[in-house]
């Protein structure tokens, strides 16, 4: 099983591969609706990503008030 | 033959008829869509004549569809005096079950072709369709519930005859989204396809199905897809009954004034 901060750096590149975001541009306590600049649909297509590369299923309402990378990366590591 | 219309537009070349669904921002359904939509359902007749499979996929970016249009429900609500909307509101149903139900029965083995966005009465749409075929960004939802509805478009009782009934439950009773992947494991989806690869292969499918004679591939669908008209009718009950309590208009309010990130997630 990858480390946290292993899935939260694999996170970090897949958010700004998505939305062409210079990757140093991007840190775990970023509010990742304002640092990629995307609405809740744009964030349901992260989501979607994450969930093939990572091999998990998410049910959104846990993400339910989630808007940083750091707890992303908690609710998708407790199910790896 | 062919039409161009503000939110759909349809075409028949060698036998597919491919229905593109293009209303910023994302496909919301709502009464010039319908209007456009029944337009085709009462073409087809004379489509079914010259055509083996109908298409539906979306030009837009964001994906297939997200259902109703719940701003232009919210709007006429708040223009209607309470008994006038509901009447609008049933009449609505009425109408779009018409159109379903027509889209389901057609002879022509109907695909529905998928990307981002398939939520509520987008999904709804698509599951009126023998075949779904998804890219690796659709994502499915049916959110209905966290406004305090149901899924109104034929939602449920054709969920239950396509899947298994703790599928319907978890699906309809959580509200949550899943990936295309879900999608096809609890036998939703038929195909899922690389990003962008969507049209394609429903082209490719088309063209397969075209090789078999029609009056066998339409009494085969007939036979192996019962339309539910009976749950279908209750549906309509069931939705205005619900659209009279003053939660759900309480619940449109917050999602169509919300200025949340996630105002998919009242």
């Amino acid at each position: 099983m990858p480390t946290e901060v292993k899935t939260l750096n694999e996170i970090l590149d897949l958010a700004a591969t998505q939305f062409q975001v210079p990757r140093e541009k991007l840190s775990p306590d970023d509010d990742f609706f304002k640092t990629l600049k995307i609405d809740s649909l744009q964030a349901l297509s992260l989501l979607t990503r994450l969930e093939q590369h990572f091999n998990v299923e998410l049910p959104d309402y846990e993400l339910q008030g989630v808007s940083d990378f750091r707890t992303l990366a908690e609710r998708i590591q407790a199910r790896l | 033959m062919q039409s161009n219309g503000k939110t759909i537009s349809w075409q028949l070349t060698n036998g597919v008829i491919e229905v593109a669904l293009h209303r910023e921002p994302c496909n919301e359904i709502g009464a010039q869509s319908l209007d456009e939509l029944e337009h085709l359902a009462s073409s087809l007749p004379a489509l079914e004549q010259q055509a083996h499979v109908l298409i539906f996929y979306s030009k837009l970016a964001c994906g297939f569809s997200a259902g109703g249009d719940l701003r232009e429900l919210y709007r006429g609500m708040q223009a209607m005096e309470r008994k006038a909307a509901l009447t609008g509101i049933r009449e609505f149903h009425q109408r779009i079950h018409h159109v379903m139900n027509t889209f389901d029965a057609s002879p022509l083995t109907t695909i529905a072709v998928v990307h981002g966005i398939v939520f509520g009465g987008g999904l709804e749409l698509a599951l009126t369709c023998d075949l779904i075929v998804a890219d690796k960004t659709a994502r499915f939802c049916f959110p209905e519930l966290r406004l305090g509805i149901i899924p109104g478009f034929g939602g449920i009782p054709r969920l239950k005859r396509d899947l298994g009934n703790a599928v319907v439950r978890d699906l309809i009773l959580t509200g949550r989204s899943f990936n295309s992947a879900k999608a096809q494991q609890i036998g939703l989806v038929s195909q899922v396809v690389a990003e962008g690869e969507a049209l394609r292969v429903a082209r490719l499918t088309a063209a397969q199905l075209g090789k078999f004679d029609r009056a066998t591939a339409a009494a085969a669908k007939k036979f192996a897809k019962p339309i539910p008209y009976d749950e279908l009718r209750q549906e309509i009950d069931i939705v205005c009954e619900l659209y009279a309590s003053p939660a759900v208009e309480a619940a449109l309010k917050k999602f169509v004034e919300s200025t949340d990130a996630q105002p998919y997630l009242p």
